[in-house]
């Protein structure tokens, strides 16, 4: 099963080794890792997405937590939240599917970004899931790069992950 | 030299500092001083109340032993080897409770202290480990003698830091200190860039009394409702056990461990690191379980209904194959740290807490509960324990003209009047230790039992003997692990270190040569020792007395004689039955009431030896 992991992390040269030196030194997957610092420059805030069955998550999430460095953490599946991803797309084009490109863009609420005679460059968030759907409307051979962030959560309403 | 707590001494020596000892103090705001970083690390572990730092000096860390030299509260113990610094820190933490202080240089000085902290951290030893470190300009440049020592040692330390800024020195030592005393205890590493201990660079000092961190808050008492249901399971169960582990020792929860078992008369088994928490003397308690406990133990262990696990963390060695561990037991979990919880085996009631304070609160839940202890159930129980005890699983050939190994170690414990120290490196002599020295107190047992490191045994016993200078200190050792270590005979010498060191000389690698024997048709690939020193002359050569034991009558009078060597270390090497195993044994990936027993005595094996 999939979870979303939030962490609050002190904002710390080596921070990022210590999570990622564990999942790799206890054998746990990392899906995505993404991290930035909070409104606090001490803290950083980590999402990170991991599969396991729910006794593997629940060893995942206490290890975490004894990382000295680990302020909080919270799994966003227990509770309802929000997800999004960002990702530019680098397409070839060609004058005959420039047009229809941008109408899908438009449908996945995207946006392009950059244009060149022979290229755009799209930027789209959302949920991974839509990232997805969106890569596979395109035609494989007109990709010329793809980067995504991995996926960024919060929870919904008025309680949150703070100090 | 003055001492910085004494301000009426400070002010009339203040004088001569300036003008001898080149070292200048100056009186800030608030009485803070202003000291170089070497000086702010020395001065530091002056006033966490450090006694010993073992070490081993090197470029990195020159200004860090210049400020040593100028001191004499913390006494540094030269050893011969990294590796045995971390040992001796870690065998004197072990035996006092308190942290053990290592000092490394950079490089290979800290790649060597590795092992050592791998070590403490797999047994949870508060160990804190100041290493140098190239200096910070240089650093990621694979500069002369550089590691990456935070890197390196990551995955077994409990934290570490690289120091960047000389002003944060204390801080970071005295957060060292308090993470790896409190909690679930580890080890602690240091990182020290060169230029931060500049002797020119001078800053005031103040070294914190306490220290919040907004990361880590350790837990204290169990939760009530837990306890409420730990102690109905622990009143209606029909045959229960007690399975208690290292963290009674770590967690100095031994008397309360007694109270409680004594209270409700149940059966104590006990891992490895956890021996001597419970009298192993008391008739309550059914001897060590795991690969090599007892047969009663792990019977017990596999029959029981409920399970009563304080500070153990239901290790491989201890369970066996996990699908087949304790089918009938309700399992009650005490552990400090969450995350030993559930890790291998799902448990009904976890109470994450110090044990002490919570074997205190279920001690109470016991006082007030409505139900009370069923005495009938209680006897049968005790009965079929009894029956399993009958089979007497450690008894051994007494009449062998070889010396059987168990028979040392029984009269190592006579002669010590069960009251020593003894710590063991790993294998054979290790299980034949744990099994044959009934431990009555905690502290007393001193064993790499997690990460099983050979060569720990010797520079470990100088630690502990550097604690205990009144106490018998004995190192029970191999033929093969003593020689991991050995250079420390010269650190035993230096510092007086009177210990007995018991080897169990064998001319293999017992254990590994048990496992051929049992698992790969007694190949035994790689086990014998082909030339091994005569080690009477070797602790000769090391200013030591040797003395070689080749028949069991020798045994107790040598013995008797080594410890009434009160001053001096003693090597005895004694010769002892080559073909000896350790029973009873859980193979790999049986369970615990699959165990291989002893052949009964007088009869003879063929077993055919390299």
């Amino acid at each position: 099963m999939r979870h979303v992991i939030a962490i609050l992390i002190e904002n710390e040269a080596g921070a990022l080794s210590r999570v990622a030196g564990l999942f790799s030194a206890r054998g746990y997957n990392i899906e995505s890792l993404t991290v930035a610092p909070t409104e606090d420059p001490s803290l950083s805030r980590m999402t990170l997405v991991t599969r396991g069955s729910e006794d593997v998550v629940e060893q995942i999430t206490k290890q975490l937590n004894k990382l000295i460095d680990v302020v909080k953490l919270i799994d966003l599946e227990d509770i309802v939240h929000i997800e999004r991803e960002l990702m530019l797309v680098k397409i070839k084009t060609t004058d005959k599917i420039r047009e229809e490109l941008r109408s899908v863009v438009e449908i996945f609420r995207g946006k392009i970004i950059d244009v060149t005679p022979t290229s755009y460059v799209i930027e789209m968030t959302g949920t991974s899931d839509k990232l997805d759907a969106f890569i596979a409307t395109l035609d494989k051979n007109s990709i010329i790069e793809v980067v995504r962030s991995g996926a960024t959560g919060i929870s919904r309403g008025e309680k949150g992950l703070h100090l | 030299m003055c001492h910085l707590g004494e301000k009426v001494k400070y002010f009339e020596c203040k004088l001569t500092i300036i003008v001898h000892i080149n070292v200048i103090f100056q009186l800030l705001e608030g009485g803070n001083v202003e000291l170089n970083g070497a000086q702010i690390v020395i001065q530091s572990l002056k006033d966490e109340g450090v006694e010993y730092i073992f070490g081993y000096p090197g470029g990195a860390v020159l200004h860090l032993y210049d400020a040593l030299f100028q001191q004499e509260d913390v006494k540094h113990i030269l050893v011969r080897h990294e590796q045995g610094a971390t040992h001796a820190a870690d065998g004197y933490a072990r035996s006092t409770g308190k942290p053990g202080v290592v000092l490394v240089t950079s490089g290979p000085g800290a790649t060597n202290a590795v092992t050592g902290i791998a070590t403490a951290y797999m047994d949870s030893i508060p160990l804190v480990v100041l290493s140098g470190q190239v200096p910070s300009p240089v650093i990621g440049s694979d500069a002369f003698q550089e590691v990456d020592m935070v890197g390196i040692t990551r995955p077994c330390v409990k934290h570490n830091f690289l120091v960047k800024d000389v002003t944060k020195i204390a801080e970071i030592i005295k957060k060292a200190f308090h993470i790896a005393t409190t909690g679930r205890p580890g080890p602690v590493v240091i990182d020290i860039p060169k230029d931060i201990t500049d002797p020119s660079v001078k800053v005031p000092y103040h070294y914190p009394k306490k220290i919040e961190m907004r990361s880590y808050h350790p837990a204290t008492s169990g939760n009530k409702g837990q306890i409420k249901k730990a102690v109905e399971l622990l009143l209606t169960a029909q045959r229960p056990v007690i399975y208690s582990g290292g963290g009674v020792v770590l967690g100095e929860g031994s008397q309360e461990l007694i109270e409680l078992a004594h209270l409700l008369g149940y059966p104590v088994t006990q891992t490895l690191m956890g021996l001597g928490a419970f009298p192993a003397t008391d008739k309550q308690f059914i001897g060590m379980l795991g690969m090599h406990g007892t047969y009663e133990a792990n019977m017990t262990m596999h029959e029981s209904d409920l399970i009563l696990a304080i500070g153990a963390r239901f290790d491989d060695r201890v369970t066996g194959k996990l699908d087949m561990f304790c089918p009938y037991a309700k399992i009650i979990h005490v552990d400090i740290d969450p995350a030993s919880i559930s890790k291998t085996v799902k448990v009904d009631v976890p109470i994450v807490g110090e044990v002490k304070l919570v074997i205190r609160q279920i001690l109470e839940g016991l006082k007030d509960a409505k139900y009370k202890i069923d005495k009938k159930s209680s006897e049968m129980w005790w009965q079929q324990i009894n029956q399993w005890r009958s089979i007497e699983c450690l008894e051994f050939d007494r009449q062998s003209i070889a010396i059987k190994p168990q028979f040392v170690i029984e009269q190592l414990y006579e002669v010590t009047k069960g009251d020593a120290f003894v710590t063991s490196d790993v294998g054979q002599h290790q299980m034949w230790a744990a099994q044959y020295y009934p431990f009555d107190k905690p502290r007393r047992w001193i064993n790499s039992g997690g990460l099983g490191t050979m060569g720990f045994g010797l520079p470990a016993a100088i630690g502990v003997k550097l604690a205990h200078q009144n106490s018998d200190v004995a190192c029970v050792t191999g033929d093969a692990s003593i020689q991991m270590c050995i250079q420390e005979l010269s650190t035993a010498l230096q510092y007086n270190t009177p210990i007995k060191i018991i080897n169990l000389n064998n001319s293999y690698m017992g254990m590994v040569r048990q496992w051929q024997e049992f698992s790969y048709q007694s190949r035994y690939s790689h086990s014998y020792m082909e030339t091994i020193p005569d080690f009477v002359k070797l602790a000769e050569a090391y200013g030591h007395v040797g003395i070689r034991i080749e028949k069991p009558e020798d045994v107790r009078p040598a013995l008797e004689r080594a410890f009434a060597m009160k001053d001096k270390t003693v090597f005895l090497d004694i010769l002892t039955d080559r073909t000896e195993n350790v029973y009873p044994m859980i193979e790999s990936g049986k369970s615990h009431h699959d165990m291989k027993l002893r052949v009964a005595i007088g009869t003879t094996t063929d077993r055919e030896l390299s």
